[in-house]
């Protein structure tokens, strides 16, 4: 009995509060962009580059309040500055939409042309992050460290295993629910919301109806500036803050969105938590959990793992890859973008 | 002023410009940024083959340069004694092993094509044990190879020719791959060709990185032989000190030179041979069919055109030259290292010099080359002196002024955002438009 | 003159006119059905009417005011609604959704209206929390004509309503489409099904390669014998 505790708790400790965290991260990743493919309808190179600038701004803010000598008691300062960053970030979006992408919307650009303007925006916004913070590596967590910490959970249950919670990943949590939250009920409950529903479904029967696609667009923006900020930093917190990974962050953010179906918010959610998941249990070495449920003659003696964990991020690339070949609408969606 | 004057004009403005960077910052710069943008170029050419002739929207050209590189290394790098006889064996089994999973995987595939659940079931079933089955036959291959030698070598190590021989191989290995990549993929609506082009050149950059028995991964190869003469070499001669000296140099200064253009010699050779195949195979019926494809799918099908073969042709082609260039990059850096490759880097800068060259025009994407690469080789010393230009008033230990110096370096990615944005905005057709015939 | 008139419509996509001087007039509480073989330009003239061609020629005239130069969208808001013949709804939402969206322009209360849609169409409101996409054809093409009411338009266009249903479907389509017209709104619809279409008209219009050709009653022109033979098939 006491095995197969130690066992799930080995599973817990190392992917199931590892996995919750990154997929929450991955999902409002996933989520703002998907709102741009369903609403602009355009894969958005950029959007690595704009949670990164959302963290950036976050973390400015940070600074600030903390050389104000303000905290947030137990919980990261970055979660008080985080409105101030998501008011930057959606300032830098609306000026790009109205520099960059409108004028694509007014000659009704093909998708190919998108993406390359959007790879020209990376460029930009690539640059001027490292302009203002450089491309260090930098560490913006502060208050408790943890919730849980491994010796304090072997000491109060006696079990061999620890299992160690970190603020920042029950923040990512605790934030992505709250925002999902917050987007479904905007998306299902408000006028405005519906209006963007609309016009993602259906633009020319939107345009019929009266609702006007440029407030649909403003607002797309703006959501997708507040979620990338949001994913940006928890990222940026769990981890550290350095501006390259954001990149990197991209493709596996492409996968979750194309796992769930492109253009659905719901199916983005549960891409996330899919791309994360499988990540980590396709690169866990299964060696310690299996030594506790087997008979000590059959004990493993290799790692028992599937891949190394050099292939951590491949393993979302691989899923993309898949995905797109064989059922490109998504696993989960029935729309067809 | 006609079309062809400019564009004259351009290039010789261009050469102006190396020029200019061999009399400011020395002839040594200038000529190794000369090698550069011809290397550019050719992954320029490449990229408009698919792009600017066919349409086709590939974001992945990362991968078939690193490809060209791993062309480098099995066909130059020195043989590993031992290696082959560790795993050799093994690991030519691993190979023979994936292809019969993949094929097999791809006939259960076909095969269930109307079972519903079952097809992911079984394919996903055969892929599974084909996996297992790799791995036990390569992981002892792979362990026993990395045991040999581990600081020097720990791989399978090259062939020891010629290291020129891998231009070519090099354009077959990334052939080879885009025969495959292009087989499955093509058929995606442009931007999700995109997303799995990029996800594809990731993979491979990943399995380049990591599979430390073909390429050493993280550890690079390095000195890889060169196809021209070594600087030390050079210099221990009599005859070319003699002749150092009689031009007025110094051997040292000299060798460092005359390798260069020696290099630049051979680039120019291939630059030359590519660009001439594709301006014939633009001019030919076959670049004419292209266009047709390109500018109306649906018509050129509607009028017996295998859209999908000919797409596939483009694809592998200009893939190849994309190929050729990453083994000419291996050659002239002397080492492969697989970190280097970065999709900012080796996909969407190459997409950068289509664009503001010209889609569609091949000169247009030589050009593109060489602009892009100048500019994103010097915006660095030139943003330098604009900021030491702006900040001059500020106190000369102003944080602020430091801070911008020291982030000079990254003005490099801000100008070729804001060039790429306007040059698609007000001039969408480059500096060298597309010829309309 | 009618209440709605497009007068000398001339107009292309661009290229060769499709539509030359044609002319197609609706009043309030009237059915006028617009038939023609294939190719006739039945939908361009639609399209024309609402304002989702440019006039080459011609002028588009609403209660005597002329509005050309509108907008499609600000055509909704002065009272037209148009039942597009495809992607006709919002298959990701419901039907109450639909309706919403449909009276997306209006600020005040929508519930009277949506009871009224509700009433002529009863299985939608069954069917409110379900989304349009599940529907069948003929439900589809309610939640359509529905989605267009909501803005309590003076003028309904619809093309080619029956598109794709059965002729059972059809015939209850139809009706409600004469329950709409009882309303005093005025009815102005492209027809494939040009018989039974005529038969509820009260005015009909045959385009021919952009032309009017016959312009009557509907049930004079089921009873000319020339349009007989021509275009209903004898």
């Amino acid at each position: 009995m006491t095995d197969l505790l130690n066992a799930l708790v080995i599973i817990a400790n190392f992917i199931i509060v590892p996995g919750l965290a990154y997929g929450s991260q991955l999902a409002l990743g996933a989520l703002g962009v998907t709102l741009v493919f369903g609403v602009l309808r355009f894969s958005n190179i950029a959007h690595g580059e704009t949670m990164a600038a959302g963290a950036m701004f976050t973390m400015l803010f940070t600074w600030l309040l903390q050389s104000m000598g303000i905290g947030f008691g137990p919980l990261p300062t970055a979660l008080l500055a985080l409105p101030f960053g998501i008011g930057a970030a959606m300032v830098l979006c609306l000026a790009t939409d109205r520099a960059v992408y409108g004028y694509y919307r007014r000659v009704r650009a093909s998708p190919a042309i998108y993406i390359i303007v959007s790879v020209g925006v990376m460029f930009v916004y690539n640059g001027l992050i490292r302009f203002v913070v450089g491309p260090q590596d930098r560490v913006i967590t502060d208050g408790q460290r943890f919730i849980m910490k491994a010796r304090a959970f072997k000491q109060a249950t006696g079990l061999n295993e620890g299992l160690a919670i970190k603020t920042t990943q029950a923040v990512s949590v605790g934030c992505a629910v709250l925002a999902v939250g917050l987007l479904f009920w905007f998306l299902n409950r408000t006028r405005t919301g519906k209006s963007m529903r609309a016009y993602s479904d259906n633009e020319d029967l939107a345009l019929l109806s009266g609702i006007n696609p440029e407030r649909v667009v403003l607002i797309t923006w703006l959501i997708t500036a507040a979620l990338a900020t949001l994913a940006g930093t928890l990222y940026g917190l769990d981890k550290s803050f350095r501006p390259f990974v954001y990149m990197q962050l991209l493709l596996p953010i492409f996968a979750a969105a194309i796992v769930g179906g492109f253009g659905s918010p719901l199916g983005a959610i549960a891409g996330g938590f899919v791309i994360a998941f499988s990540e980590l249990t396709v690169t866990f070495a299964y060696k310690r959990v299996l030594a506790y449920l087997l008979p000590d003659s059959m004990a493993p003696s290799t790692l028992v793992q599937l891949l190394s964990t050099d292939y951590k991020i491949a393993v979302s690339f691989a899923i993309l890859v898949i995905v797109l070949l064989i059922k490109p609408t998504g696993l989960f969606g029935q729309r067809t973008a | 002023m006609t079309q062809s004057y400019r564009n004259i004009m351009m290039f010789a403005g261009m050469a102006a410009l190396l020029a200019l960077v061999g009399f400011g910052q020395g002839w040594d710069i200038a000529l190794l940024l000369l090698n550069m943008c011809i290397i550019s170029a050719i992954m320029a050419l490449g990229v408009n083959i698919q792009w600017g002739y066919a349409g086709l929207f590939s974001i992945g050209s990362m991968g078939f340069a690193a490809l060209g590189g791993l062309a480098g290394v099995i066909v130059s790098a020195r043989p590993v004694p031992g290696a082959w006889q560790a795993g050799g064996l093994g690991v030519i089994g691993g190979i023979v092993a994936t292809v019969l999973t993949v094929a097999l995987g791809v006939y259960v595939w076909r095969r269930l094509a109307d079972q519903g659940r079952r097809r992911y079931w079984g394919t996903g079933v055969v892929v599974l044990i084909g996996f297992f089955v790799i791995r036990g036959v390569m992981g002892p291959a792979i362990a026993a190879i990395e045991e040999v030698d581990p600081a020097a070598a720990g791989y399978l190590g090259g062939l020891g020719l010629p290291i020129i021989l891998s231009w070519v191989v090099g354009g077959l290995f990334a052939a080879g791959v885009a025969w495959v990549v292009g087989k499955v993929s093509l058929g995606l609506r442009s931007d999700y060709l995109a997303i799995a082009t990029l996800g594809i050149s990731e993979i491979i950059i990943f399995i380049l990185k990591f599979e430390d028995w073909l390429t050493r991964g993280v550890k690079n190869v390095t000195g890889l032989p060169r196809p021209v003469p070594y600087e030390v070499d050079l210099i221990a001669s009599p005859a070319f000190q003699d002749w150092a000296t009689s031009i007025g140099s110094n051997a040292t200064a000299a060798a460092s030179i005359v390798v260069k253009l020696c290099y630049a010699g051979l680039f120019s050779v291939v630059l030359l041979l590519v660009l001439y195949l594709s301006e014939i195979a633009l001019r030919s019926p076959w670049g004419r069919m292209m266009r047709a494809i390109r500018d109306n799918e649906t018509a050129a099908e509607a009028m017996g055109k295998d859209v999908k073969a000919r797409h596939l042709q483009v694809f592998v082609l200009g893939s190849a030259v994309i190929g050729i260039a990453g083994a000419m990059l291996t050659t002239l850096d002397g080492q492969f290292t697989p970190t280097s490759y970065q999709p900012l880097r080796f996909t969407f800068l190459i997409w950068v010099m289509v664009i503001i060259g010209g889609s569609g025009n091949n000169w247009g994407a030589v050009l593109g080359g060489f602009v892009i690469w100048f500019f994103w080789i010097e915006a660095e010393p030139m943003g330098l002196w604009f900021i030491d230009l702006v900040s001059s008033g500020m106190a000369e230990d102003s944080s602020l002024r430091l801070h911008l110096i020291g982030s000079a370096a990254y003005m490099r990615l801000l100008t070729m955002g804001v060039v790429l944005l306007v040059v698609l905005r007000f001039a969408p057709r480059g500096l060298i438009p597309e010829v309309k015939r | 003159m009618s209440f709605l008139v497009g007068e000398n419509m001339t107009c292309g996509y661009g290229g060769a006119d499709i539509l030359h001087a044609c002319t197609l007039g609706v009043d309030p509480g009237e059915i006028a059905v617009v038939v023609g073989p294939n190719g006739a330009g039945k939908s361009t003239a639609m399209k024309a009417m609402f304002g989702m061609l440019h006039l080459r020629e011609g002028r588009v005239m609403l209660d005597g005011v002329d509005i050309s130069a509108l907008a499609p969208q600000e055509r909704v808001i002065h009272g037209m609604g148009f039942v597009p013949q495809n992607n006709n709804v919002f298959t990701g939402m419901t039907v109450e959704e639909n309706l919403e969206m449909g009276a997306f322009i209006r600020r005040d209360d929508i519930a009277a209206t949506m009871e009224q849609v509700f009433g002529l169409f009863p299985i939608l409101r069954e069917k409110r929390k379900q989304p349009a996409g599940e529907l069948s054809g003929g439900q589809r093409q309610q939640v359509a004509v529905g989605r267009a009411l909501m803005t309590q338009p003076k003028i309904l266009m619809l093309d080619e309503p029956t598109a794709g249903v059965s002729p059972i479907v059809m015939d209850e389509l139809f009706d409600r489409i004469i329950e709409v017209a009882r309303t005093g709104i005025a009815i102005l619809m492209v027809e494939q099904n040009a018989k039974q279409a005529l038969n509820i008209a009260d005015k009909g219009f045959v385009l021919v390669q952009g032309r009017n050709a016959y312009k009557d009653t509907g049930a004079a022109l089921m009873a000319n014998a020339e349009v007989r033979r021509a275009f209903l098939g004898g």
